[in-house]
């Protein structure tokens, strides 16, 4: 008797079993409400046809629908697109600055990554507004101006099919590559110096240096920015929505905005879980073959 | 000895490849901050409707005409302002709270549960924004009927995972043994979270609230969606409402931009450390 009292003291004093859950209980909370909840909602929604006064089941209605709606294979293609045009280039961008910052003082480093970082600061709203004036049609627009400069026509870029899709893949590689430079730097500063040397004493060059040494060691580092950026690529809506709203004839609607569109232009709710759901699948598939190929000689 | 060969023969060849890379990359950064340049130098234009006129980078006047138009568009517009630091100002303490105190159990305590459960909402995270937007939309418009509140604005944003996760990752660091000695005095857990951990963790919390803080700040997409009165919008939704009703007002809707980014700019550049820093602590050992 005695002892199993020890014994359940002695476990109290090990766990923290009440105050734990008390820690957690918010966040739990918020979880089960905001984020589980609303998951399998989105399960149920997507084989109804939703109405706020009593929905109807129409079981696989609604994805049947999608897979025959040509706008969303569209929507599709246009997400890929815009994330093949994207996310590699930003990746290799980012490569580049770090490598070419390195060299330099810490201080130096640090008046850098904050001019790259600072875009992603301004809201996104205020830097749709500013680019659509960039893109202005008329020939005093700044961005018409720069092509003329180089003896270009002018070009209509966010209002003709041809060149909105570039017009806003432009404003991607443009905008703020901060976070991805100082996550490479941080990688870069971690390679040992001994590689360098080892490297120096066998005569390897500059590139060599770069070729197996510093691409190999980034490589679970370019591995997390390339699922991230995808993951982020897919559902990007934001700048589609406000600059050209989808168009000129549906060239920039990606996925992100069609499912918009479709809940709260169009509430069809039902259509829209449904798509979100494909959607997820697409995101889950993609980012498992990555790790699949990408990810095999990692050790994390 | 290191990435770069540095023993060149003479001092000039070193000078002339860093005032190469240096070049280089100051390009890209007037590149890059270019749109934020010319936003500030616009707006200080006239209000005065587009049409055929020239922009030009280099400012020839300043006028803050343009401000004045953009916050006589609608009698709400400061309301805008506050509503969004309102917002951003809950989201950012209850953030700060709560996911302390869970980074911090999940960290160091334990309890039955714990990794499963942790793996349950670092797995959320994989889930798109999208699949949760059109239930959690009628979960808090239909079900709740909070639309056009306060609560609808903040609520969903209350603790996010990320930011536990971000604590979590850094709790980590903190020796348990200064835990085990306070417990063996007979510390409680609330004792040891407010007297060890919190003073431990002010790193950790001044990134998340910033992060935080930036995040609900300009954040558009929710807000646009809960509100449908002019009173109750933030800013990022106001200058979206008045870029649709001015479309030709060009200087008056690059003061609104303006007004939107800068209290961003000068959080950014008065906490430049932590918003650096920020990004790798939840990122390390991708």
């Amino acid at each position: 008797m005695n002892q199993t009292l020890t014994k359940r003291r002695k476990l109290r004093l090990e766990s923290d079993s009440g105050w734990g859950y008390a820690f957690i209980a918010v966040a739990l909370i918020a979880f089960c409400l905001f984020t589980a909840y609303p998951v399998i909602n989105a399960f149920m929604i997507s084989l109804q046809e939703y109405r706020p006064l009593g929905s109807t089941y129409v079981g696989l209605e609604n994805f049947k629908n999608s897979f025959t709606d040509e706008l969303f294979w569209k929507a599709i293609k246009n997400t890929a697109v815009y994330t093949l045009l994207t996310v590699p280039i930003n990746i290799l961008i980012s490569f580049l600055i770090a490598i070419l910052i390195i060299p330099f003082k810490k201080r130096t480093q640090t008046v850098f990554k904050a001019i790259y970082y600072l875009p992603a600061v301004a809201s996104g709203v205020a830097m749709a507004v500013v680019w659509l004036w960039i893109f202005d049609p008329l020939k005093s627009g700044i961005a018409n101006q720069i092509v003329m400069f180089f003896g270009m026509e002018n070009q209509n870029w966010l209002g003709s099919s041809a060149t909105a899709m570039f017009s806003l893949v432009l404003m991607s590689w443009l905008s703020s590559h901060g976070t991805a430079i100082i996550i490479y730097l941080a990688a870069l500063l971690g390679i040992d110096n001994s590689y360098y040397e080892a490297a120096e004493i066998d005569g390897a060059t500059f590139l060599q240096k770069l070729w197996f040494i510093v691409i190999p060691f980034l490589k679970p580092t370019t591995l997390f920015l390339l699922v991230t950026g995808i993951i982020g690529s897919f559902q990007v809506f934001q700048n589609a929505y406000l600059m050209t709203g989808g168009g000129p004839d549906h060239a920039t609607t990606m996925v992100g905005l069609l499912i918009f569109n479709n809940a709260f232009t169009y509430f069809e709710f039902g259509e829209a879980a449904a798509q979100s759901l494909v959607l997820a699948a697409i995101i889950a598939i993609v980012s498992f073959i990555q790790f699949k190929f990408l990810g095999k000689d990692i050790e994390y | 000895m290191a990435l770069y060969n540095n023993n060149f023969k003479s001092k000039w060849a070193l000078f002339v490849r860093n005032g190469l890379i240096i070049a280089f990359l100051v390009l890209f950064a007037l590149a890059t901050i270019f749109p934020i340049y010319f936003m500030l130098i616009s707006s200080f234009g006239d209000p005065v409707e587009a049409g055929a006129m020239s922009y030009s980078l280099i400012p020839n006047k300043i006028s803050f005409e343009s401000y004045k138009f953009f916050f006589n568009f609608s009698p709400y517009s400061w309301d805008w302002l506050l509503n969004s630091l309102i917002v951003a100002a809950c989201i950012t303490v209850s953030n700060v709270i709560f996911a302390t105190l869970a980074g911090y159990a999940f960290a160091k305590m334990k309890f039955k549960g714990k990794n499963i459960l942790f793996a349950i909402l670092l797995g959320s995270m994989m889930i798109p924004g999208q699949v949760t937007q059109v239930p959690l939309y009628i979960l808090i418009v239909n079900i709740f009927e909070l639309q056009n509140t306060y609560p609808a604005l903040i609520m969903p944003s209350i603790v996010t995972v990320y930011n536990i996760f971000l604590v979590k990752q850094f709790m980590s660091s903190i020796p348990g043994e200064i835990l085990e000695a306070a417990k063996i005095e007979g510390c409680s857990q609330p004792k040891i979270f407010w007297h060890i951990i919190a003073p431990l963790s002010k790193t950790v919390m001044a990134v998340l609230a910033i992060l935080t803080f930036m995040a609900a700040w300009n954040d558009f997409f929710w807000p646009f969606l809960v509100t449908n009165t002019m009173d109750m919008q933030t800013i990022q939704v106001g200058l979206k409402n008045f870029r649709f009703a001015n479309t030709t007002y060009f200087a008056p809707m690059m003061a609104g931009a303006t007004i939107s980014a800068v209290p961003m700019f000068i959080l950014f550049f008065s906490l430049q450390k932590y918003f650096l820093e920020g990004v790798t602590v939840g990122a390390v050992k991708g």
